[in-house]
Formats: structure tokens, sequence, C-alpha cells
């Protein structure tokens, strides 16, 4: 095993060494625990680039580096599994999590005891999800996530994030025993629970064993997909994400793409061949398309902005999951296009309602919606001919205008270019004239999903940029505004960079749907061999 | 005889958990987590099939005959549950009690409806 494989497993041990360190010193040392928090992230950002690298080595042939933990072949130890759409995955978190970060160190970090150390184990169990390929190791990642999760969520404290948090530390536990009981049932059907080796044992499991199975995968399912955020499994997601504090929040938009990732990772190997396959991804779209129509309501219904980010995430995870339901390559390769261009852009806008919001009065915010409600016939007309914007609200404004483009799929931006790639696949999909129902559903629901996030975000601009300016500009310091600036570049690049991203996402599509490899791959990695003079 | 009591055991462990996890008081709540946690780790634990008075681990060196053995993997996944379980209803706990400080009610929504 060359040196750079090892490298497999620093995303999960960089955060947990720097989270354990930083534990050691004193709370009142602010300025050296951000000192470290920053470099430990700025490394692991750069050490998910040189995985991407690694992952996608070999242009368009799959290949799938497994690490072997403990040094036991495959099926019998935890391997931790490093292909494209795990790279991919890594690649997004840090990016986030550096942007995240800088935002938090202009005045949130000090808002509570121990965010840096919450922040990386946080950051530890994210990546830890991602790179296992052991289904129990990954209910202990998810598990470390929420963890962090829950405090970072309880950060800056106040009645409303801790009812909220008590909702969601509840809903998450619940959903953690339905985990446990969907991977003991997997268990006692296949024994075994590396994930490649799932994909062989379960065309082989006997008919009278098959009730069991699929009632464990169904159980499992429901774990992630309330993760994910599907409909009637959401009502918790809106609220808690609105609660917390802004930097928590952005970070939390990759939380509920670890249910989506679990599902797009699991579904090829457990469903793949099977009869059960059918009625899963019906459910699935099914839930999807639901879920889809209550975000866009919800975006269209909420009076806060930060409740507006929250819906935004509900559709994204919608879309997700009703993309991921159709079992297509090219349609999975465009929703992953649009999963990354989508969670860059609701973190971006989490970070860019607290700016904004931070002039207004909350009651104020109330106040306009009932009286666009009840028309507004009495206000007075006059005629202000160009009304001064100060600079902070024209950058504002200017990020939050790019922002709604990108959340609505308008061309030019990389929201456009996801939903087209996965659209216009998914009409594709049919056949040569016929094209299915399902899809022309689907198309509908995403484009007027679309609409109505433009209405919401419209409404919302104008009543924060374009309305007379009477309260104070909000105080903005570079530093705050810069992460912003960089989640919403990130997506530019991602438009300038279409073609090589659409290469490289059309590659991880393509191996996700082909798990032969992964299997093939995965079971065969060999063990180091002992060293000189030694025994195993 | 064996299999018929553990599963009504877990039956009744769940069902009285679920039952109290949609009750609307904050401590009924977590009593309902606690009660699901325990069904769930003996669920987890029976899908190791239950065989009595055989070790899951190893005694000796030598050729084994594997059906002299009980399954370990499941015991292992029960310890690491159970702590996990432990901490998070631990964490909840923390939670319930700064809910009912700071709102000065038990209900979960923090206002008596």
């Amino acid at each position: 095993m060359r040196l750079a494989e090892h490298l497999i497993i620093a995303p999960i041990v960089v955060p947990l060494v720097t989270g354990a360190f930083l534990l050691l010193l004193d709370e009142r040392r602010h300025t050296l625990k951000a000192l470290v928090n920053v470099i430990s992230t700025l490394v692991l950002a750069v050490l998910c680039c040189v995985l991407l690298g690694l992952a996608d080595a070999d242009g368009s042939g799959t290949r799938v580096s497994a690490y072997l933990l403990g040094n036991w072949p495959a099926p019998f130890g935890i391997v931790l599994v490093l292909d494209r759409l795990s790279a991919l995955m890594l690649l997004m978190t840090s990016m986030l999590a550096v942007a995240a970060l800088v935002f938090a160190l202009a005045r949130w970090h000090k808002g509570g005891p121990h965010f840096h150390t919450l922040f990386q184990f946080l950051l530890m169990g994210l990546n830890g999800a991602f790179l296992t390929g052991d289904l129990f190791n990954l209910f202990v990642f998810f598990e470390v996530l929420l963890a962090a999760s829950y405090g970072l969520l309880l950060h800056g404290s106040g009645s409303n994030r801790v009812r909220t948090g008590l909702h969601y530390i509840a809903i998450n536990l619940a959903a953690s025993f339905l985990f446990l009981i969907g991977v003991s049932l997997i268990y006692g059907v296949t024994g075994t629970l590396n994930m490649a080796d799932l994909g062989t044992k379960i065309s082989a499991v006997p008919a009278e064993s098959r009730a069991l199975l699929d009632a464990g995968i169904a159980i499992l399912g429901i774990a992630f997909l309330v993760k994910a955020g599907m409909w009637p499994l959401c009502f918790w997601l809106p609220g808690a994400y609105a609660a917390a504090v802004a930097p928590v929040a952005a970070i939390f938009a990759v939380l509920s793409k670890v249910g989506v990732y679990a599902v797009l990772r699991l579904s090829p190997l457990l469903l793949g061949a099977g009869e059960t396959a059918g009625p899963a991804d019906t459910w699935l779209f099914v839930g999807g398309l639901a879920t889809i129509a209550f975000g866009a309501i919800g975006v269209l219904g909420s009076q806060a902005m930060a409740r507006l980010a929250g819906f935004s995430v509900l559709v994204s995870s919608g879309t997700l999951l009703a993309a991921a339901s159709m079992a297509n390559a090219s349609v999975t390769a465009g929703a992953l296009f649009y999963m990354v261009s989508s969670t860059l852009t609701i973190a971006a806008l989490f970070l860019l309602v607290e700016l904004v919001e931070r002039a207004q009065d909350p009651a104020a915010n109330v106040l306009a919606v009932t009286m666009e409600a009840y028309g507004d016939d009495q206000e007075e007309i006059e005629e202000e001919v160009g009304v001064a914007i100060p600079g902070t609200l024209a950058m504002l404004g200017i990020c939050f205008g790019l922002s709604g483009i990108l959340l609505a799929g308008l061309p030019p931006l990389s929201g456009f270019v996801g939903k087209f790639a996965m659209l216009s696949a998914a009409v594709g999909s049919g056949g040569e004239n016929s094209i299915s129902v399902f899809a022309w559903i689907f198309l509908a629901l995403v484009i007027v999903s679309g609409l109505f996030a433009m209405i919401a975000m419209m409404r919302a601009g104008i009543r924060t940029f374009w309305a007379p300016v009477e309260g104070v500009v909000p105080k903005v310091l570079v530093m705050e505004f810069l992460p912003v600036a960089f989640l919403l570049l990130l997506c530019a690049i991602m438009t300038v960079q279409a073609g090589p991203l659409m290469r490289y996402a059309d590659a991880t599509a393509q191996s996700l749907h082909n798990p032969a490899v992964y299997i093939q791959d995965v079971l065969s990695a060999p063990p180091v061999p002992a060293l000189e003079g030694q025994t195993r | 005889m064996t299999e018929l009591t553990l599963a009504i055991g877990i039956g009744v462990l769940v069902g009285s958990g679920v039952w109290l996890l949609l009750r609307p008081r904050t401590y009924q709540v977590i009593i309902g987590l606690s009660l699901i946690a325990y069904g769930v780790n003996l669920f987890i634990f029976s899908m190791g099939r239950l065989r009595i008075n055989v070790p899951p681990v190893l005694l000796s060196g030598g050729p084994v005959n594997p059906a002299d053995y009980t399954d370990p993997i499941p015991q292992a996944l029960v310890l690491t549950a159970i702590v996990i379980g432990f901490a998070a209803t631990a964490l909840f706990l923390v939670v319930l009690l700064v809910s009912r400080g700071l709102t000065g009610s038990d209900h979960v929504d923090g206002r008596e409806p």
C-alpha cells in the first residue's frame, strides 16, 4: 500500500485529533482555539482535494480504493472506501466547513463553550459517514455527527434553541433506534455488515427470509429518510435549522445530504437486483415529490427568511430523492451536480439571512407580510426618486439576488445547469418518443418549486433592500461577507467549469449504478503483508 | 419458550416506549426513549440467535468448531449501541432540564397547550 492510500483515513483522524486537543485548551483562549481550528479545517480542505484527485485518477475508469482498518481482509474487518461519490461529498463538506468557520470567527464562536471542538467532531462524523464501507460503522459515525450537531444546535442558547433542540434530539434518537433495528435485521438475515459483501449476499437470500430482509431494508431506509427530511418525516427540520446560529445552520445544510448520500450509496447495493427495487423506488419517488411540494409551499409561506432557507433544504432533498428513485445514471449525474450547487447556495443563504436580518426588527417582518395580505391601499405614495442604497446593503443585495437565481435554477448560474441536466435526462429516459408520466410530474414539480422559490426570494428581497431604509444599516464585517462571497463564487466556478464537473458527476453515477466494480474492489483489497519476523 | 418470552418482552418494552414517546411531557418522552433503547438492545442481541450455555469467545488455540460458539458480533454491536444510546439519552436529559428551567414548563413545546 502506497503512502497516498493512507490519506484515506486522514479526514477522520485530523478532526478527531484536533477536536480532542482543543478540549485541553482553556476556554478563554479564543484566539488560539480559533487558530488551531482554522488550520485543521484548511488542512482538511487540502486533503479532500487530494483525495478527489486520487478517486478520479484514471479518467473515465472506475476505481475504488479500500482501506482495511486493523488489516483484516474485507468482509471481516471494517473498511473505509474512497470512491468518486465519497470524495465529492468530502470536498463539498470541507468547502462548507471553511466558509462556516470563517463566518463564525467574526462573533459566533464566542457564543458558548466548546464551539471549536464540536465543530471538529461534526466534521469527523460527516467525513466518517461518507468514507465508511460498513453498515454498523455508518451508524457510529452518524451518532458522532449527531452528537456534535446537538451541541452545535444549542450553541448560543436561548429558549427557542433549547425547545427546537429538544425536538431535534428526540426525533434523531428515535431515528437512530430505527437505524439499529434495520441494521440488526439485515445482519440477522445475511450475516454480514460490510456493504460490498451485502451486495453479493443479498441476491442469495432464501425466499423464506426475504420478507425479514425487506423489512430490515425498509426500516433502515426510514432512518435515512428522517435525516434527509422526506415528507412526512421532515416537520422538525425547518424549525431546527432556523433556530440554529447562522454558521451552524450553514454547515447543517450538508447534514440532510448525509441521508441522501446513504440512500444513493445503499440503494444500488441493497435493492440492486431484487424484486424489492420496484416498490421501494416508487415509494421514494412519491415521497420525494411530496417533499418538493411541501417544501415549495413552505418556501412561499415563510415569513422569516431563515425558515425560507430551511424549507429550501426540503425542496433540495425532495428533488434529490425523487431523482435517486429513477435509478438512471444520467439523472443521478445531474442530481449530483444539483446537490453540490444547491447545498452551497443554501449554506450561503443561511449566512446571508443572518447578516440581512441583523438590522431588522423581527416584528416589522410580520407586519409587512400582514400588510401585503390585507392590501395596502392607504399607503401614501411618495415619489422618491433614487433612494440611496448604502454600500453594505448593496453588496448584500447582490449576493441575495445571486442566491435567489441559484435557488430558483435560472440561467446562467449552476443551479440552472444542475436542474437542466437532471430534467433533460429524466425526460429522455423513457425512450425515443415516449416520456413517462413520472418524468412529467417530476419536471412540473421541479419547475414550479423553482418558480415558488423565485417569488419568495423576490418578495423577501424587495421588502429588505428596496423598501426605504428606516433602521440602521447592518454592521457587517468583511470577515462575515467573505464566506458568503466564497460560496457564491464556488457556484460561479461550477457554472464556468460545468463541463469537467459533469464529466466527473457522470463517472460517479456510472459507478454507483454498476456496483459490481465497487464490490469487487472492496472485497479483493489486499491486506498489508506482515513485516519480517512477525506473525499475525 | 425462551424465544417467545424474549419476543413478548421486546414487544412490551418498545410498545410502552412508543406510547410514552408520543406523550406531551418531556419526562414521559425520555422514559419512552429509554424503554425503546432497552427493547432495541435486546432485539440486536436476539439477532445473533438465542443459544444457551455457549460462549461467544474462542476458548483456546487449535481447531475450533464454530457450531460450539454463539455469534459474537451482535454482542459487540449491542455494547456499542448501549453506550451510544445511554450517552444520547443523558444529553437529552440535560436539554430537558434546561428547557424546564428556561420555560418553566415540562411540556415538549415549552408552553402549556
